[in-house]
């Protein structure tokens, strides 16, 4: 009986095995195949994000007791002069940088779009600022708007102006860290840019050339509209990369106090409040909270980006 | 160790202590007790900037051979006190001995009972090896539980420039310059007479910040006591009225135009020292290293030391703790006791100029007769300890060194010119509570 059933068995039972092995390949190993990014996420980026929310709802110092506390940490961050004061530098700092940048980086790709001698040593310079360590690229500048010595300075005295000190004021300090962050990032947009322009068909231009427009018109009515999509993404990639601003403020007025981002908290950006609290006054709890204001700012923004994107595609 | 070490590169010499490799793990078993217990064990200590301890060490070795030690050196105090405050709170990772600056023990007093309670190991017997304020700055505020050995104090005088002083039409001599200025508000007349008699561009002082911390440790030693919190953690900045009168007075130096207006150790600062920016420096004892590391050979001989005004002062100085999550407690204890000995104190001022903190070191005539050849040879050890001898002890909060910065902050926004000092002074009241969290 086993002789005549033997050598049946296994193939009967293999052939459900199979077909379920193949079928639970087919639903299964996509999403083993996606899972490492999953898992990782999960373990960087999920976790310590919930893991922080729980921290802000405790009164958390480093050492010491936590309590739970509840909302009350958002409650007094919400009527907190300096985090407020932080956010609007934040978005100050990012508004003084990005106008000027876009224009200066539209300017340079279209220059570079040119028949321009060198081009391709013109193109590859303008991203070089861009791979510099910026903490090197803060220390220059630090030295060029230093006080008593600074090139700065000594320019301004040529037009018989007064030396400024360049990290006590507002207006000084947010023209000097702009120029920081437009220095790094305006030839990256710019190369940005001028990939987006030569990917405009030339016909376009040729035709517009035939009915006697201009350079200065071609601009504004074909390149402009043509590179919406790209405006669009080296905003959203300079938003984020405004909302975490920090190694320039840092760096430009170094020393004791250095994260208070100058004496009247002047160019104090939404990151370095979040340190302070977290590593001056040790209060996690606090610095949680700070962190998620900072979530959801970036939440808000990005929801504005998306319905701006959703209009923009309409409007095509 | 120093403030001053938070800078890269003051980092001088970090390189040849911290040669060494990671802590391996100790194969000693828990009930070791110093050179009794025959097993092999390793000890970590961790340090900042210099401590000075490698002939230590090895004498150490020498005489228990079952112990090796391996210092890890992390230079910079700022990353040094955020490691090891995690280190603390985390349960693990910290050294078997640790270092602990003066601005940082206050934190760690918070949780005293995350370090070895030393007063349990026999500090009573040898308290008498440290100056009062000293045990007093390693002890909670009930007077039961003291966390740390002293190691250094910063003591505190006046570092001047004889040549910008001669230029001036003041004295030079470092007897005459200390009798220009017994008070603070003599300090601020001399000051005058030199704004009036420079020809160059040259301030008298360098920053509002070390002139505004010298006098309230001074003045809050005379009374109450403590300063930005009393001895139940309150904050008081606002009504301790030796922290306004630390503050009116600074203003006068500001509102009489003698401040160069440079925060200490950046850039401008360390240029100022070079070409001569200030003519006078308020001076602990390992400031005299920076002073010569920033003039270089040029400044030699043009910088002399005179006692500060007020008499007395510290700035900076450290201890040695244990922290309870370490495997060898006992032996760790016993190597922090040996480190932090006068004897131990005496080598670490050899080998890297740190001040002692134990009075018993201060009549040593290693110690007396040390001459520094930068500063026009002079009695460098005996000028610091005049300062830091007759210190009064003075509490400072937990969170002293979080209203300290913000604090420091609005008088430099006032140094500035941004603010007046009465409106430095307001919002100085609400930085210090946000800082405090009240």
């Amino acid at each position: 009986m086993s002789d005549i059933t033997a050598p049946v068995t296994p193939a009967r039972a293999r052939s459900p095995w199979r077909s379920r092995l193949s079928r639970w390949d087919q639903k299964g190993s996509p999403y083993a195949f996606v899972s490492p990014f999953f898992i990782l996420f999960g373990i960087f980026g999920a976790f310590p994000l919930l893991y922080t929310f729980w921290v802000s709802l405790h009164s958390w110092p480093l050492l010491g007791e936590h309590t739970f506390t509840g909302l009350d940490n958002y409650q007094k961050l919400l009527q907190d002069p300096q985090f407020w004061n932080a956010a609007k530098n934040t978005l100050g700092l990012f508004l003084v940088s990005t106008v000027p940048q876009y224009v200066l980086a539209l300017w340079l790709a279209v220059t570079l779009n040119r028949k321009i001698m060198a081009r391709t040593l013109f193109r590859v310079g303008v991203v070089i600022p861009n791979i510099t360590s910026v903490a090197a690229v803060t220390l220059i500048f630090s030295m060029i708007f230093a006080k008593g010595f600074g090139l700065a300075n000594w320019i301004i005295g040529w037009f018989g102006l007064e030396a400024v000190d360049w990290t006590a004021h507002t207006w000084s300090s947010w023209l000097a860290i702009s120029m920081m962050v437009d220095w790094r990032w305006t030839g990256y947009n710019a190369l940005i840019f001028l990939a987006a322009m030569q990917a405009i068909s030339s016909e376009l231009y040729e035709a517009a050339a035939i009915d006697g427009a201009t350079r200065t018109r071609q601009f504004w009515s074909i390149t402009l509209p043509m590179l919406r999509p790209t405006l669009l993404f080296t905003t959203i990639t300079s938003i984020i990369g405004g909302v975490q601003l920090f190694t320039e403020p840092l760096l430009f007025a170094p020393g004791a106090g250095a994260i208070q981002g100058g004496t009247l908290r002047q160019f104090q950006t939404l990151t370095m409040y979040l340190i302070e609290n977290g590593f001056t006054r040790f209060e996690f709890g606090y610095a949680g909270a700070v962190a998620w204001m900072i979530f959801l700012l970036v939440l808000i923004i990005s929801l504005i980006n998306i319905l701006l994107v959703r209009r923009i595609s309409g409007a095509d | 160790m120093s403030p001053s070490m938070r800078g890269t590169r003051r980092m001088i010499a970090v390189a040849a202590v911290a040669g060494v490799a990671l802590s391996m793990a100790a194969c000693g078993s828990d009930d070791e007790g110093g050179s009794g217990s025959n097993e092999k064990i390793t000890l970590k200590v961790s340090t900042f900037g210099t401590f000075g301890y490698d002939a230590l060490y090895k004498k150490y070795e020498a005489s228990h051979p079952n112990i090796k030690i391996v210092e890890s050196n992390e230079g910079d105090l700022g990353k040094y006190t955020t490691a090891l405050t995690q280190r603390i709170a985390a349960g693990s990772g910290a050294g078997d001995v640790v270092a602990i600056e003066e601005g940082a023990i206050v934190n760690f007093l918070k949780a005293p009972d995350k370090f070895v309670n030393l007063q349990d190991e026999g500090f009573n017997e040898i308290k008498g090896n440290w100056l009062d304020w000293k045990n007093a700055q390693a002890t909670t505020a009930d007077g039961k539980t003291t966390i740390g050995f002293g190691t250094d104090v910063g003591g505190l005088a006046m570092c001047y420039r004889t040549d910008l002083f001669k230029a001036a039409g003041l004295p030079t001599d470092r007897e005459e310059v200390s009798k220009l200025w017994p008070t603070w508000d003599d300090y601020i007349a001399t000051g005058k007479k030199f704004q009036a008699g420079t020809k160059g561009d040259a301030k008298f002082v360098d920053s509002a910040t070390n002139t505004y911390n010298s006098i309230l440790m001074q003045e809050a030693g005379e009374a109450p006591g403590y300063t930005y919190f009393d001895r139940d953690n309150n904050l008081v900045f606002d009504s301790n009225p030796a922290v306004r009168s630390s503050w009116d007075t600074t203003a006068k130096v500001l509102d009489a135009g003698l401040s160069a207006n440079l925060k200490s150790f950046t850039a401008e600062w360390s240029a100022a020292i070079k070409n001569g920016g200030f003519a006078t420096l308020a001076c602990p004892a390992w400031m005299t290293a920076n002073i010569k590391g920033d003039g270089g050979d040029a400044g030699a001989g043009k910088w002399d030391i005179a006692t500060v005004p007020g008499g007395s002062g510290s700035w900076g100085g450290s201890f040695l703790g244990v922290p309870t999550q370490g495997k060898h407690q006992k032996a760790a204890v016993e190597l922090a006791k040996f480190l932090s000995s006068p004897e131990g104190q005496l080598s670490a001022f050899d080998e890297a100029g740190n001040l002692p903190s134990s009075p018993k070191d201060f009549d040593n005539p290693a110690l007396k007769d040390f001459k520094n050849e930068y500063f026009s040879d002079a009695p460098v050890a005996d000028i610091f300890v005049e300062g830091a001898k007759n210190l009064k002890p003075v509490y400072l909060g937990a969170k002293n060194q979080a209203v300290r910065d913000a604090i420091e902050n609005d008088l430099r926004s006032v140094e500035q010119g941004q603010r007046t000092s009465e409106e430095g002074w307001q919002n100085a009241i609400k930085s210090a509570k946000a800082a405090a969290g009240v």
